[in-house]
């Protein structure tokens, strides 16, 4: 059996509307015959089968719009028909939820006290049986009836992010019982944003924007962001920049202050590598590879292009990895890989004159390193004050797996890299 | 290695036509019989309907006896977007291009036609931009060229739309794009100058070219017998 899963047409294109499908279930088709179209913006698109045999589902409608590479349908042999909407994995727990007892709405410590009396016939003993210790406790501990919580793991049970997200949430007041909702949707504001006949302009938000919006309530809420400020003296780096800009130049290359600093993070993350790692559920993922992100701003926007392997790069190679990726960010010239599997993300909102930013993690990483202005200051060195050129950097990190002392030392690390940057590095 | 891209001068075409001919174009272009395509015509007022109002009219206001008294034809196209007009004065181009290997982003495409169809507009001295959110070359908010756009295994088809000296007052006869509080215009009108429709899709080609990385192939024999058209 295959899969057919909604296309990737655009790196910044994060979902498709089905607006027809050109076969029914039960009909066969050869591969790379059209088999559906779809619409993003004002593009449409005929989208081939990716495979040979008989249409056996359709699981998204025509009008429905679901994320790239959601699986639309699927290809087999005549004997595997289905028909759409039935598929088993939407069925049980949902139905269960909508039991009498929900829609008394109990205070939490009778729903908390009841649980054990109900027969395991319900959705709410279903998700409770399968859902980690951990979990319970949490729901334990906080008094939470996991019932009420919308699971999105395995068979609709409950993770360690649900009830997290839903405890964040108020409790997930405001939501409907029955709602097959995810956890990270949006947060709908209190009042309404403005009233009728009040003087505003209103347009709908890009794929972008809603994209960037969405990542960055679900790093909020995934992540509890903890950061450390480090002051750095530039002299030296800002001396050497000056030495060997035009040497650089001449090898095609613009030298920046980001590409020292990414030079000395990639070193940084060697020696750590707890901050560049990712959380999957109960598991650390230490990432072997070191994919740096760079943070580029865009007119409505921002992406994150990655330098792919960046630790085997030397500051040459950093330098124009940067440099092309940038160009190729702002004129939208990234290929859709060049944005995806970063491993630590670097971010500079020094560029518009901020002294330090305080960033939110690009998810599922555990950090990010955000560069300010670097300006020119009195500092004092052996008791006399001299003027240099001083840089605020600032660690953000997902305290489940990154504590103050890692990052402490993290920052220690390319502090005195920095401060004392070797010229056989260049 | 630049690209060959044949330009089509096609004078005026029913949308009908232009549709059949753009159909068989692809087929064409897929099993690379022919290199990249742009088509340059114009069409008799004719207003179109996008995949998305296929089945529903509410944004042609008006009624189909004005349409008759008009001479404005009503169409359901295969290209996305809204409801929209062309009409004698309009530049339409309808590029049939592969974008593989390396163009395969469809916003990306959009975008460089915008892009081309701004620098066309500035050519003439008019300063046309995107407006977010919103498809298509804009002056303030009226609307100088739509874009709408459909893709076959990365063979594009459908395109643009320049108004250079159209009828405006046919808009009336729609919601253009199904967007309610922006207007129309045309380079005829920004200018104050009378345009010829050969000076602006001689530019059109320059810039197509330039913005596509395409060089120009002096087209073979008719792809289509002209009678036909």
């Amino acid at each position: 059996m295959t899969n057919v899963v909604m296309p990737q047409m655009g790196e910044s294109i994060a979902e498709g509307t089905i607006v027809r499908w050109i076969k029914k279930v039960g009909d066969s088709i050869d591969r790379d015959e059209p088999l559906f179209e779809i619409s993003t913006d004002k593009v449409d698109a005929e989208i081939p089968s990716p495979a040979a045999g008989v249409l056996t589902e359709i699981k998204v409608k025509e009008g429905e719009t679901v994320a790239v590479n959601s699986v639309v349908a699927t290809i087999g042999t005549a004997g595997e028909i289905r028909q759409s909407g039935v598929s088993a994995s939407t069925t049980v727990p949902e139905a269960a939820v909508g039991q009498p007892e929900a829609s008394d709405a109990p205070s939490p410590e009778d729903a908390a006290g009841d649980s054990d009396e109900t027969t395991s016939e319900t959705g709410e003993e279903l998700r409770r049986q399968k859902s980690s210790p951990l979990v319970r406790k949490i729901a334990q501990e906080h008094k939470v009836d996991l019932a009420q919580v919308h699971g999105t793991g395995l068979s609709g049970r409950v993770t360690k992010q649900d009830i997290l997200g839903y405890i964040q949430l108020g409790r997930g007041e405001a939501r409907p019982v029955t709602t097959g909702a995810p956890a990270h949707e949006p947060v709908v504001p209190a009042g309404p944003v403005y009233k009728p006949g009040e003087n505003v302009h209103v347009v709908p938000m890009s794929v972008m924007r809603k994209k960037i919006a969405e990542h960055m309530v679900l790093s909020a809420r995934t992540s509890p962001h903890v950061y450390s400020v480090y002051e750095v003296n530039f002299g030296r780096v800002a001396m050497l920049r000056d030495r060997k800009k035009a040497e650089y130049e001449a090898g095609g290359a613009k030298l920046t202050f980001t590409a020292f600093i990414a030079k000395v993070a990639i070193d940084a993350l060697r020696q750590f590598p707890v901050v560049n790692a990712s959380l999957d559920g109960d598991n650390i993922v230490y990432k072997k590879d070191i994919n740096l992100g760079i943070a580029v701003a865009l007119d409505n926007g921002l992406i994150v292009p990655v330098i792919r392997n960046a630790d085997e790069k030397n500051l040459l190679g950093l330098s124009r990895a940067i440099n092309d990726l940038a160009n190729r960010a702002r004129t939208k010239k990234l290929n859709p890989e060049e944005v995806q599997a970063g491993t630590f993300t670097i971010t500079n909102p020094g560029i518009f004159g901020a002294l330090y930013g305080m960033p939110l993690i690009n998810q599922p990483q555990v950090a990010i390193l955000g560069v300010g202005s670097i300006d020119k200051r009195a500092v004092v060195i052996d008791d006399a004050i001299a003027i240099r050129p001083v840089c605020h950097i600032t660690l953000g990190h997902d305290h489940r797996l990154v504590d103050g002392a890692d990052a402490g030392r993290f920052l220690a690390f390319v502090k005195e890299r920095l401060e004392n940057f070797d010229e056989a590095w260049m | 290695m630049t690209r060959l891209i044949e330009v089509q001068r096609l004078g005026i075409v029913s949308y009908s036509d232009a549709l059949e001919l753009q159909r068989q174009l692809v087929e064409l272009r897929k099993s690379g019989e022919i290199p990249d395509q742009l088509l340059l015509l114009e069409h008799p007022p004719v207003i179109t309907l996008g995949v998305k109002t296929r089945n529903d009219r509410s944004h042609v206001v008006a009624t189909p006896e004005t349409l008759q008294e008009e001479g404005v034809e009503v169409f359901e196209s295969g290209r996305g977007g809204d409801v929209t007009y062309h009409g004698p004065g309009q530049l339409v181009g309808y590029p049939i291009m592969d974008l593989r290997p390396d163009r395969c982003d469809v916003h990306r495409y959009v975008r460089d036609l915008e892009e081309m169809v701004i620098r066309v507009a500035a050519s003439f001295g008019v300063t046309a931009a995107r407006l977010p959110g919103l498809t298509g070359a804009w002056v303030g908010s009226d609307k100088l060229a739509a874009i709408g756009v459909r893709i076959a295994r990365w063979v594009t088809s459908h395109g643009f739309a320049l108004n250079v000296s159209t009828n405006l007052a046919h808009f009336n006869l729609i919601i253009p794009c199904g967007i309610t509080d922006k207007g129309v215009t045309s380079l005829e009108r920004l200018t104050g100058r009378n345009l010829g429709m050969d000076e602006v899709a001689d530019v059109t080609a320059r810039e197509f070219a330039a913005m596509f990385d395409r060089s120009f192939a002096t087209p073979s024999a008719p792809l289509v017998p002209q009678a036909h058209l």
